[in-house]
């Protein structure tokens, strides 16, 4: 479906209009019509774009120099789809870039099933980790981005500014002054010491403030409060509905922000039954010189985490791109 | 202000009373996990642990006032002091690299002569979905001799590459940083080209602009809002650099204990037990990552009174 899909969406991506949905029929789009389009046009039999048709020396350089640029992104995703079917003694021992002797069923089962099945064990904390932290940031964003656009209260803008401001702490910055902190209240080497940094997200209450100031209009809100409705309800009912499109872009930001977090888990967390999928790998990489059974291990492990991710990318890039319009152009 | 009726105070009074509902769950977590550790990490560099054994060695430990000596400590650190020289160095080539690139590869996917773009587009962000961790596993794996087949290839042309090497190993992170986010990078940037209004690229070309000057002329002063948005992300990321330089290390001997800022803080409380100096070298990173972004965001703002945006 994927495929068919990008043929037809990558005719209508590039049109002038630039609005139309994906997998909307090139033959639907207005832009048909256009004066000026027909020469070329009659060649082309069914067209739908507007202008005049790029010559083909243009279009042989523009996807020329597209394809380099996919065999950069994609020959190391290619390497790790080889390298999972290999045996440690085949990593060194054969060419990198093809096949020698594939088991891949045997030695994904290995990997899963190693050490008591502890990497299902870091896929899920993971999933935790990433799922629940980005939910409970997306609603707590969500809020806050809705009470900072629509109530005036003093001490509005000041706070809002602070907020901005946590925005450009990096991260890694805040990351080790606050396991001392959390170690002196006993919640070092917890879920919760992974968790809790995760759901505080500056950016999503910055998203989302702006998304709510544009898209929630006050006359809304005042005929809902005369028909006497609370403010809590009217936040759940009318506000989350109005501002979905913001939220799904804060979750999945935050999603993949905390799936890709490293610093915070590896300060945090010194039992690896806590760990997240990226520790445990880092933690079987460092034992390979001694167990050399482990570079396949790493390897095939790698392949499992990304997959889904990358799975998830190839979905999402769709969605996405609209939830980052909107933030863009308020802004 | 002033004269405010008595009787809109009661639906102020609600207001406020709403919004701190809707605000007080994340100011409490934001309280505890921005502001808090700001301050901690401040009280604990001006601090420094005194050990009253005899010889100063075990008996009770105790920490007293140390002003700001563990700044002029971490501040006389070469390899504290090289590290941010480094990661200078590199945001100085990797960010408009990187920048230059999703730029160049937006405005190609939004070009009238691209073709498959849904698949190009898929196939330059799916790194994005790789990890820090995982992408420097990676690609450490193809600069390692003996594994890659990069090298091998390489070599098997007359040519010995040693991605690794003094020399090397900086822009062979910098690649890893390169490939994971130009994407990403790019997804922002058709984002903002997509915002654009249709007719303004149809006036130019009815004008008889060619691609390339609407390209240069209208579609980059376009997305200018969204490449100063990616530039600072990109700043701010670049000071923190830690998961490459750490999972690199062990493949190596260039990459030292204080390679990058973050390592040598990291590695500070943890190898050497030292928090208070890492509590230091921590703030002055903060410090150096909102002067920077501050400064950039000024420079551009004062260059870029024009545009509607802001």
């Amino acid at each position: 479906m994927n495929e068919a899909n990008d043929l037809a969406g990558g005719a209508v991506a590039d049109q002038p209009t630039g609005a139309a949905a994906p997998g909307q029929a090139p033959e639907t789009a207005p832009s048909g019509a256009r004066p000026g389009a027909g020469r070329r046009r009659a060649a082309r039999g069914r067209a739908g774009r507007g202008g005049s048709e790029p010559p083909l020396r243009h279009r042989i350089i523009t996807v020329s120099l597209l394809t380099v640029a996919a065999i950069y992104f994609l020959t190391p995703v290619y390497w790790l789809v080889v390298s999972s079917t290999k045996s440690s003694s085949d990593l060194f021992g054969t060419f990198g870039f093809w096949f020698h002797d594939p088991h891949p069923l045997d030695y994904l089962h290995r990997v899963l099933t190693y050490d008591d099945g502890i990497y299902v064990r870091w896929f899920a904390n993971s999933l935790m980790y990433a799922g629940v932290g980005a939910l409970a940031a997306t609603l707590m964003s969500a809020a806050a981005g809705y009470a900072l656009a629509k109530y005036r209260f003093p001490g509005r803008e000041g706070i809002f500014n602070v907020i901005l401001a946590g925005v450009l702490i990096p991260g890694t910055a805040l990351a080790l002054p606050l396991y001392l902190l959390f170690s002196e209240i006993g919640l070092a080497n917890t879920y919760w010491a992974v968790l809790i940094p995760s759901v505080v997200s500056p950016f999503g209450v910055y998203l989302c403030r702006i998304y709510a100031a544009a898209a929630v209009p006050d006359s809304l809100l005042e005929a809902a409060r005369i028909d006497g409705a609370g403010e809590a309800r009217i936040f759940s009912t009318l506000g989350l509905r109005l501002m979905t499109p913001a939220l799904v872009t804060v979750f999945l930001f935050q999603f993949v922000h905390i799936w890709n977090n490293f610093f915070l888990p590896l300060v945090m967390l010194s039992d690896s039954d806590l760990y997240p999928i990226q520790l445990g790998l880092t933690s079987w990489q460092g034992y390979a010189d001694r167990q050399p059974e482990l570079y396949q291990y790493t390897v095939g492990g790698a392949f499992l985490s990304v997959l889904p991710l990358m799975v998830l990318m190839g979905v999402l890039q769709r969605y996405w791109r609209t939830g980052l319009t909107e933030g863009s152009v308020k802004a | 202000m002033r004269g405010v009726p008595r009787r809109l105070t009661r639906a102020e009074a609600r207001s406020v009373r709403a919004a701190s509902g809707f605000l007080l769950p994340f100011l409490a977590l934001f309280l505890l996990c921005f502001i808090a550790p700001v301050g901690y990490a401040l009280y604990e560099s001006l601090l420094k642990v005194e050990r009253t054994g005899p010889l100063g060695l075990g008996g009770e430990t105790k920490q007293v006032w140390a002003g700001l000596s563990n700044y002029v400590h971490a501040l006389e650190d070469d390899r504290f002091t090289a590290g941010f020289g480094r990661v200078l160095l590199f945001g100085a080539v990797q960010i408009p690299v990187m920048i230059a690139l999703a730029t160049g590869l937006a405005l190609l996917l939004d070009a009238a002569s691209a073709r498959w773009v849904g698949f190009f587009r898929t196939a330059f962000f799916l790194p994005y979905g790789v990890p820090g961790v995982i992408a420097s596993i990676l690609w450490g794996f193809l600069y390692v001799p003996g594994i890659s087949p990069l090298v091998e290839m390489a070599h098997s042309a007359g040519w010995d590459v040693d991605f690794l090497g003094r020399g090397a190993v900086l822009w062979s992170i910098a690649n890893i940083v390169t490939w994971q986010f130009t994407g990403y990078n790019m997804l922002v940037l058709i984002a903002q080209l997509k915002a654009v209004p249709g007719e303004l690229y149809e006036a130019a070309r009815i004008d008889g602009a060619s691609a390339w000057q609407v390209a240069r002329h209208i579609k980059l002063p376009l997305i200018r809002p969204a490449l100063v948005l990616t530039t600072v992300f990109s700043l701010i990321g670049t000071l923190q650099l830690f998961a490459e330089p750490k999972v690199l290390k062990p493949l190596s001997n260039s990459i030292d204990s204080g390679y990058t800022p973050n390592l040598a803080a990291y590695n500070e409380a943890f190898t050497s037990n030292n928090q208070h100096i890492a509590a230091a070298e921590a703030v002055l990173l903060a410090l150096v990552a909102c002067v920077l972004s501050f400064g950039f965001l000024r420079l551009v703002g004062q260059r870029g009174k024009d545009g509607e945006s802001g």
